[in-house]
């Protein structure tokens, strides 16, 4: 006998899914930036702050991170961390691990638009008496953030797919939704393939809203 | 109770990396054979073709590794095949694998520049024997860097194929550490791992990447 | 005391010796050419004044203060000596004004409708009063570089350091920056500037500075330096240009 598809099954759960969709925004947008800002830190520390131990630290951390599965990094903040005395709740846990995650991508995404931007940008802002500080704050960051931006999201794009197996911890985002419905349903491929159709959406918005953010806060082109 | 010493964490943690190892070489080679079809048709000359392709490589570009698995598990089974957690990741992660490496690659063959394949065609060259004599030799050494730095996200990506219930490394670390209690050493030791698996591969490509834009920049 | 005092200046890059011990004192209100084929070390001596570039033995003062490279003398030096670079340098994300009002608002710590009235004076005495609002991409390389002067001028700079600043322009722009910067002189600016334009340096400057294998050559007034050549390296340098 032939399977018979049935996706309305998957219907009835529509609150599940969107209570998992709410979630997995929320990892995305407070881990997005916050991680976002991290990186601006790390390529600030990397690049900027002319501290061996902190470049040094920082470059550990960002071949660290880049070089592990994200699955063990949360393993290791969820589970690990507790016999450190660190209780954390599972969307603690999550956020904490996207931001780290996410942070050192960035650095590194960050770093090359930093470095993309030209010499001579930096001298003017030297010869007019700026601190290294100011003249990274003012003269280097947006230019540079426009030049990486493309790549930013890209990369958000990923860690928010990423964010997929947070449900390992039972943070209730999107695939955790989709795991709970399967459970009660027995429709696994239908509610896996609705899922991947949401994450697919998700993108897309995740996408715009990144152009919308660029154009206001990197490009915009704010006259005084 | 038994006792674990650190040792037998580590023993166990580094007969399951053989799985993560081979699980990752599977994905790796077939995705990359894959992976040079789906690159054939990226730049062929048919429309169609092209836009098939386009359409592959954004699916499993554009949806979660983790979803693909799931999919490959349940759909698998769907079609009356018979299914492991094996064979349903060894082939999610082919696929996966082949977009990524398709459009990687992609990039490398579009930077030969036009001329290139202008001057092969002026030679009367078919489009398999362009690929094969004149565009592929010269996008080959620039792909070298991108293709081991993406094997890295395959080692990485193995780790997922631990949720559908193979036993890899990622998959051994939960067991291990049910037995033992001990989640901050037995996650601990496991990172150790795979970094010590994709690090090399990782410094391999970006020191491949440096030398060749030197190269580029004399 | 001269305004800037150079004394016995070596600088290296790697084991090329670029400068090989400058001896020279810019007067206040002084305006001196630089000129010299490249190599000669001209544009590494005016980067060395406002501390671009760290030198390897010698001094460089500034009214008597030491340039060094602590970031906080660095910085020090800076207020009181701007710089106009070749390449212009606009802060391409700013307007032109918010590129004038950028360092003195966060620099001197100057309110912003201030650093907006310093900023819309400046631009006027370069003639850009009407593209206050004009990002540098809007603007022709002629108008950048003026932009670049009114960005310098709005520190209120003892001295400024002009590094081949229309050698990127093309030779219908010369002249608007040329003017901008004859009236600087007029209005008694020090400037130093590296420079290819030989009838400005003969018609504006007071002095002419000729270097040549990393050192002073040849200085004096412009009547001597151009008419009357002394070496036969200047000859040749002056000659070329005919």
């Amino acid at each position: 006998m032939a399977y018979q598809f049935d996706f309305v099954d998957v219907f009835k759960y529509t609150d599940v899914l969107a209570k998992g969709i709410a979630f997995t925004v929320t990892l995305i947008g407070v881990g997005g930036t916050l991680g976002i800002a991290v990186g601006i830190f790390g390529a600030w520390a990397r690049g900027y702050s002319r501290m061996k131990w902190l470049d040094w630290t920082v470059g550990a951390y960002v071949e660290l991170v880049r070089n592990t599965p994200f699955l063990i990094q949360l393993f290791f903040i969820f589970f690990g961390l507790p016999s450190l005395g660190v209780k954390l709740t599972e969307l603690q846990a999550a956020l904490i691990a996207m931001v780290f995650n996410l942070g050192a991508y960035s650095t590194e995404i960050i770093r090359a638009g930093i470095e993309a931007v030209p010499r001579g940008q930096l001298e003017a802002g030297a010869s007019l008496a700026m601190s290294r500080l100011q003249v990274f704050k003012h003269v280097v960051l947006r230019p540079a953030l426009q030049k990486i931006w493309p790549a930013l999201t890209s990369q958000l794009v990923i860690v928010m797919f990423g964010s997929a197996v947070c449900s390992q911890i039972a943070v209730e985002e999107l695939t955790f939704a989709a795991n709970f419905i399967q459970s009660r349903n027995f429709r696994a491929f239908e509610v896996y393939f609705i899922a991947t159709g949401l994450y697919l959406v998700l993108a897309i918005l995740l996408r715009q809203g990144m152009r919308g953010l660029g154009n206001w806060l990197v490009f915009g082109r704010r006259s005084p | 109770m038994m006792e674990f010493t650190l040792w037998d964490v580590v023993r166990n943690l580094l007969l399951a990396a053989r799985w993560t190892i081979a699980l990752s070489l599977t994905a790796f080679v077939l995705g990359g054979v894959v992976g040079l079809v789906v690159l054939f048709g990226r730049v062929s000359k048919s429309k169609r073709l092209r836009v098939a392709a386009m359409g592959y490589i954004e699916l499993f570009q554009g949806t979660p590794l983790l979803m693909q698995l799931f999919l490959a598990f349940f759909g698998l089974s769907l079609l009356g095949l018979p299914t492991s957690p094996w064979f349903a990741a060894a082939l999610a992660l082919t696929l996966w694998t082949s977009a990524f490496l398709a459009e990687i690659w992609r990039g490398c063959v579009e930077a030969v520049p036009r001329g290139q394949w202008e001057a092969s065609a002026s030679l009367a060259m078919g489009y398999l024997q362009q690929m094969r004599y004149v565009i592929l030799p010269q996008a080959l050494r620039v792909t070298i860097a991108p293709t081991i730095g993406f094997s890295v996200q395959v080692i990485k990506g193995t780790a997922l194929a631990s949720i559908i219930g193979f036993t890899e490394l990622s998959k051994a670390s939960t067991i291990i550490t049910n037995a033992t209690f001990k989640p901050f050493t037995v996650y601990a030791v496991t990172a150790l791992l795979y970094f010590a698996l994709c690090w090399p591969l990782s410094a391999w490509s970006h020191r491949l990447e440096r030398k060749l834009g030197a190269a580029h920049r004399h | 005391m001269p305004l800037i005092a150079i004394e016995g200046l070596h600088k290296r890059f790697g084991s090329n010796e670029v400068l090989k011990g400058i001896d020279l004192g810019i007067e206040a209100g002084e305006v001196v050419a630089i000129i010299g084929k490249s190599g000669s070390g001209k544009s590494t001596l005016l980067r060395c004044m406002n501390g671009l570039e760290a030198y390897q033995a010698g001094k460089i003062t500034v009214e008597g203060t030491p340039v060094t490279q602590d970031e906080t003398d660095l910085r020090h030096l800076r207020l009181r000596v701007g710089m106009i670079f070749q390449q212009f340098n606009l802060f391409p994300h700013l307007t032109a004004g918010r590129n004038v009002m950028l360092a003195p608002m966060i620099v001197k710590g100057t309110a912003e409708a201030e650093a907006r009235t310093i900023a819309a004076k400046v631009l006027e005495r370069v003639g850009l009063g009407q593209k206050f609002d004009a990002f540098p991409d809007q603007l022709s390389g002629g108008q950048q570089q003026r932009v670049a002067i009114a960005r310098a001028l709005a520190m209120e700079p003892r001295a400024l350091l002009c590094d081949e600043i229309t050698s990127a322009l093309d030779p219908e722009l010369v002249n608007e920056v040329l003017q901008v910067v004859k009236g600087l002189a007029q209005d008694g600016m020090t400037l130093a500037m590296v420079t290819h334009e030989m009838r400005f340096a003969r018609d504006v400057c007071d002095r002419v500075i000729f270097m040549h294998l990393g050192k002073v050559h040849e200085i004096g007034p412009p009547s001597e330096v151009f008419s009357n050549p002394r070496t036969p390296e200047l000859q040749q340098f002056l000659g070329q240009l005919h």
